[in-house]
């Protein structure tokens, strides 16, 4: 396999705009006669499948969902990162592009992610014509808001609402084509396989989740917006259907899979509470801003809130330990993501977390609200306040800020965490990793695009807060709809593309016959027994800290896993009508054997970069510590036929626009 | 933590597809924690079925975080359950006490079809988006500067609340008169109070409103169930402000 | 648009033929609290008499009664089209939760003052216009001019304690239907405004009180004797 990443020539801040002028276009009535398959209604998928039915293309839009409306995409909370610098604060299209590269600890490709920071401000001008509310000032103008990772505010939001407020925008782009038929939805539709003829990705087979029909659909590109593979550790901050098979399969169709071990793990989630947990709620990092975080300083302590013999709020300052502030001075409780959950673990694998499971740890409000309750105060006039005044005062203005969120802690927890701490724990929630795509967004088998989180492209090791959203939209709506049409105007005399094929016949009967075999085995073992055996090996060995031995452990693992999964699970019901274990055992299967790509790639790569953290490779104080003279290249994942057998090919990364350094936020 | 000690009757509405004649089972589930989501309890009950060797019950949910909308059981005779400004996978069991007996049921309403158990066929509510729930702006990027337009905060907020809709459709089958209404007037105020929306508000109202009625949801009748029973608790003002705009665009349709 | 085809136009017409019931009524109790005169129906007699034999006030009348069928029309087609809306029931429903009980019943309340208006039409509206009033004499001699004797119908009709009893009743099922029927109509017409939402539900209950102890203090006062 030859990986051509496709970088245009010339300097970085001119390649793009040399691209667009470059690329091959298709008349309009051409389009008309070309048809483009896109396979999932987020972000990406809703924005590119309504640019595309825009442009004239004929769109097929499939989610498995009931609706588009409803894709992940929808959960995020802060916001959307863009370059423009309304704040006046000295940002730019190249600091929110040496940002990012350096936030990704310098795992990224140089001409994507600066293309991504060129095409930012267009998207918050999109959305808002859409007619996206997002927050604004007293003046009518927008209000913007600062995140993890940065010195500038350009994150854009609405209320802690905004991956819904932009989803429902590219929804309703993706509706009105619906609308004018010049995009056909398939809802309740999942992608089973890719069918690739004569090289090129020609379509694509996909299970209908209401009769239960295997269908075949064809089209002159296949794109995939299929998001991420965080649901391999079983809990996470994903949707419950949220999974990797769309990915996987073309994946196993010939489309390499990159940097599969990149996964970032959330510092502020709610810990789990018990073995029932279905999944994982993330708290916003924004409570960052106003949160300390801390265990206590001595073993006896956090044994003692463990037992619940001792509260946190009985705890003296000095018998607390606000291990972020003391580790790291300069950012303080605002480090990027990375680096404060893998703070988080070290405490709690020392002893020191807080809950009943030893995995927590404190997310403290009681100087934030004194300190507002304090300038409240002052600005209401009230003197000689009392504590309990300013206390009261305080929490107003916290609620105000966060208040939908602490309601949302406290249904869930069932403690108010005006009065006591929060407790949280890192848990995952977004996949570097992804399908490997060239500058085009094509990925190695002709006419496969994959858009959005489904990709590897931007966030190289390691993403900062608000960055996905702007991913996503910024593939779906000014990328693609640009490539695309390099690769379609070579397809303009191919006339339509028949399902008959012995290519499509094949990949139905194979499709068929794997979901068939689920149905034979003898075993009594629920799919979800098996999903979380994986999930928790991932998590204990390719988690947040990773080492050889239990990489290695962990392979073993997978692999009596996935043989023991095709013997012995159980899975009720038929192949018609709704079958929803169905739908989940043929997602667990192909968690499984990504699983074991996750691990082989962690045991690849022989450093510590962003959310990928060798515990073999540290420096003395504990810091993540890269090898660029060896590391400095995309894994890209080949499949050979076994599973446990992939090859790797290397992409190396050349930066010639920004000088690698070291990661410090000491 | 986990150790659960409820247990519970529940009556669970079984119908194995949208032709089938369905009927209420009883379940007996016990060791239910306090802790768990309303869903998780389902999770443990369908366990125990599929161990039995019986069909799961189907039930639609994804992101368990009460923001996708996909979640829609009517519980104990109310939608999403017996809390306020929650939707069921944001409901835990410590809302139930031991002993208790859990009357779990799909929407019901001519415009949402059973599709199987407790899952219904929400594509209308995507249908009357589609007939005028959008801006027509093209998706080139190439519009005018975000700021171009000051937005009074005041309407921006406004227009926001209504656009928080998730779309679960609990205002219908909360409604004695399966009205969408709520839903449709939230989509309508938003772009109603937004100056990108209103080039084309007339059309927009009378499309949306005319959909909504070759749906066969029923007619408002202002009882205010809709309101209460959202888990956005979003306010029937926006059913107001609908039928400002659909009366003004019906006495002079033309801008 | 046809006029009854969408549901929001249907809901236009329950309001403003609702509204328009609602002046009727004000109208309707003003003059026949003119028996609490206590001048034997003198007053009353007269406004009746005008009130019968003004033309515009005759024309008007035909106004009423087509704005009362087109609200139970109206009514009827979405109480039916509603239950259409939910083919099959809740096995366990409980609207209490979240709606008051008379804001669901508007059907049955209406149905409940329609029976209502068929009695008390036969009672009094059809005696003025066709058959001529049952009480002897029926004319009585105010100012040189003949007027029917009304208030005396109305006393000869409230000796009855059951007529007592079903004119109670019907002032009950219209302060209910009243109640939710008056805020519900500005709702319907798009007024509903956190600024004066409040004081538009204090006038509609002042309102819906006001006028059903009215109505039902007449029979009462009537039948107690407190009017002769």
């Amino acid at each position: 396999m030859k990986l051509d990443g496709k970088i245009p020539e010339g300097p970085l801040d001119q390649k793009w705009t040399k691209y667009k002028n470059s690329v091959r276009l298709v008349n309009p009535s051409n389009k008309r006669n070309i048809e483009v398959i896109v396979v999932g209604t987020g972000l990406a998928g809703s924005s590119a499948a309504a640019s595309l039915a825009e442009m004239g293309y004929k769109v097929k839009a499939f989610c498995f969902q009931d609706s588009p409306r409803r894709a992940h995409s929808i959960a995020a909370q802060g916001g959307i990162n863009a370059a423009k610098n309304y704040m006046n604060d000295g940002d730019s299209t190249y600091r929110l592009f040496y940002d990012t590269i350096k936030g990704g600890d310098y795992r990224s490709r140089e001409a994507n992610v600066h293309r991504l920071a060129e095409v930012s401000a267009s998207i918050i001008d999109q959305c808002v014509a859409q007619g996206v509310p997002f927050a604004r000032d007293y003046g009518g103008l927008l209000d913007n808001r600062s995140f993890g990772g940065t010195q500038v505010s350009r994150t854009f939001y609405a209320k802690g609402q905004t991956g819904q407020q932009l989803l429902l925008g590219a929804y309703s782009a993706l509706s009105r084509q619906i609308g004018k038929g010049s995009v056909k939805l398939y809802n309740r539709h999942e992608m089973m396989d890719l069918v690739v003829v004569d090289g090129k990705a020609r379509g694509i087979i996909a299970r209908n989740m209401i009769t239960g029909e295997i269908e075949s659909h064809s089209g002159h590109a296949v794109v995939l917006c299929t998001g991420g593979y965080g649901n391999v550790f079983f809990l996470s901050t994903n949707a419950m259907g949220s999974n990797v098979t769309a990915a996987w399969r073309a994946h196993r169709r010939g489309a390499a899979f990159a940097n599969a071990c990149f996964t970032q793990i959330h510092p502020t989630c709610i810990p789990v509470s018990g073995d029932h947990q279905s999944k994982l709620t993330l708290m916003s990092e924004s409570l960052r801003n106003d949160g300390r975080i801390w265990v206590p300083l001595h073993k006896e302590d956090a044994e003692a809130i463990r037992a619940k013999k001792l509260k946190p709020t009985d705890l003296p300052e000095e018998r607390r330990d606000y291990y972020l502030e003391r580790r790291y001075p300069a950012f303080g409780n605002l480090v990027p993501r990375d680096v404060a959950s893998r703070a988080a673990k070290e405490r709690c694998d020392a002893g020191f977390g807080v809950n009943a499971t030893g995995e927590a740890v404190y997310l403290d409000f009681a100087s934030a609200i004194m300190r507002y309750g304090k300038t409240a105060a002052t600005v209401q006039g009230v003197h000689n306040a009392t504590e309990d005044q300013i206390r009261e005062l305080g929490t107003k203005v916290v609620e105000g800020k966060y208040g939908n969120l602490f309601q949302m802690y406290e249904q869930i927890v069932a403690e108010n965490p005006y009065k006591t701490p929060m407790m949280i724990y890192p848990a995952v929630h977004y996949t570097m990793g992804g399908l490997w795509v060239n500058y085009e967004l094509m990925t190695t088998v002709t006419g496969c695009y994959a858009c959005g989180e489904a990709n590897f492209s931007d966030h190289g090791a390691n993403r900062l807060g608000a960055s996905a959203l702007m991913q996503g939209l910024a593939d779906g709506y000014f990328v693609l709809p640009y490539t695309i049409g390099n690769y379609l105007a070579d397809e303009i005399s191919t006339g339509a593309i028949s399902t008959k094929t012995t290519e499509f016949v094949e990949a139905e009967k194979a499709v068929r016959e794997r979901l068939e075999g689920l149905f034979k085995t003898t075993g009594t073992e629920t799919v979800d027994t098996y999903h979380k055996k994986l999930g928790k090996i991932i998590w204990d060995y390719c988690g947040m800290a990773r080492n050889k031995q239990g990489l290695e452990f962990a392979i073993s693992e997978i692999r009596k896993i996935r043989e023991d999964f095709y013997k012995n699970v159980k899975v009720p019901g038929g192949m018609n009508g709704v079958n929803t274990e169905l739908e989940k055992a043929t997602r667990v299967a192909d968690f499984i054997e990504l699983g074991e790509l996750m691990c082989l790639d962690a045991l690849e790569r022989n450093e510590s970069c962003g959310g990928h953290f060798r515990e073999e490779f540290q420096t003395e104080e504990g810091e993540a510590l890269r090898v660029d003279e060896a590391f400095s290249y995309v894994a890209a994942w080949e499949f050979t036929g076994d599973p446990s057998a992939p090859k790797m090919n290397k992409e190396d990364l050349i930066y010639e626009n920004i000088k690698v350094q070291q990661r410090s936020y000491k | 933590m986990s150790n659960g000690n409820m247990n519970l009757t529940l009556k669970v509405w079984r119908q194995s597809n949208s032709t089938a004649a369905g009927k209420m089972e009883n379940y007996q589930l016990g060791g239910v924690s306090p802790d768990m989501s309303f869903l998780e309890m389902i999770d443990m009950l369908n366990e125990q079925i599929i161990r039995k060797g019986e069909d799961a019950i189907a039930f639609d949910h994804d992101c368990r975080e009460g923001i996708c909308g996909m979640c829609s059981m009517f519980i104990n005779g109310e939608a999403h359950g017996p809390n306020r400004g929650v939707t069921t996978c944001q409901l835990h069991m410590r809302s139930f006490k031991d002993g208790d007996t859990i009357y779990i049921e799909p929407w019901r309403a001519e415009g949402f079809p059973v599709v199987k158990d407790l899952m219904v066929d929400r594509a209308a509510f995507d249908r009357i988006i589609q007939s005028g729930g959008f801006v027509s702006v093209n998706t080139s990027g190439r519009t005018m500067d975000a700021n171009a337009i000051p937005i009074p905060k005041d309407d921006a907020d406004k227009a926001f609340d209504a656009a928080t809709c998730i779309g679960c459709g609990a205002c219908v089958a909360t409604c004695p008169n399966s009205s969408a209404m709520l839903f449709v007037s939230a989509k309508v105020s938003q772009f109603a109070l937004l100056p990108q929306g209103h080039p084309e508000r007339k059309e927009r109202v009378l499309n949306m409103v005319k959909q909504m009625d070759e749906e066969g949801f029923g007619n408002c009748s202002n009882i205010g169930a809709c309101e209460v029973q959202c888990p956005k608790s979003i306010s029937i003002e926006n059913i107001a402000r609908m039928n400002r705009e659909y009366l003004s665009a019906s006495v002079k349709p033309e801008n | 648009m046809g006029l009854f085809t969408s549901s929001l136009i249907k809901k236009y017409w329950m309001a403003a033929t609702g509204l328009f019931l609602v002046s009727f009524l004000v109208v309707h109790a003003g003059i026949n609290a003119m028996i609490f005169f206590n001048d034997g129906g003198e007053t009353f007699n007269e406004w009746g008499h005008f009130m019968g034999t003004n033309l515009i006030v005759r024309t008007m009348e035909i106004g009423l009664f087509l704005g009362l069928i087109l609200h139970i029309v109206d009514g009827l087609m979405l109480y039916f089209q509603n239950r259409k809306a939910r083919p099959i029931k809740y096995a366990y429903n409980k609207p209490s939760a979240s709606s008051t009980w008379y804001s669901r019943s508007m059907a049955l309340l209406g149905t409940l003052i329609l029976i209502f208006l068929v009695i008390h039409l036969k009672d009094f509206w059809l005696k003025t216009r066709v058959t001529g009033l049952t009480v002897m004499p029926s004319h009585v001699k105010i100012d040189g001019v003949m007027h029917e004797n009304l208030f005396a119908e109305m006393l000869l009709v409230f000796k009855n304690p059951m007529a007592v009893v079903i004119y109670l009743l019907g002032c009950f099922s219209l302060f209910w239907h009243l109640f939710h029927g008056f805020r519900s109509a500005f709702q319907s017409l798009g007024l509903n405004h956190r600024k004066y939402a409040s004081t538009i539900e204090l006038a509609g209950s002042v309102f819906s009180i006001v006028i059903s102890i009215l109505f039902a203090s007449m029979p009462v006062a009537m039948y107690l004797g407190w009017v002769k």
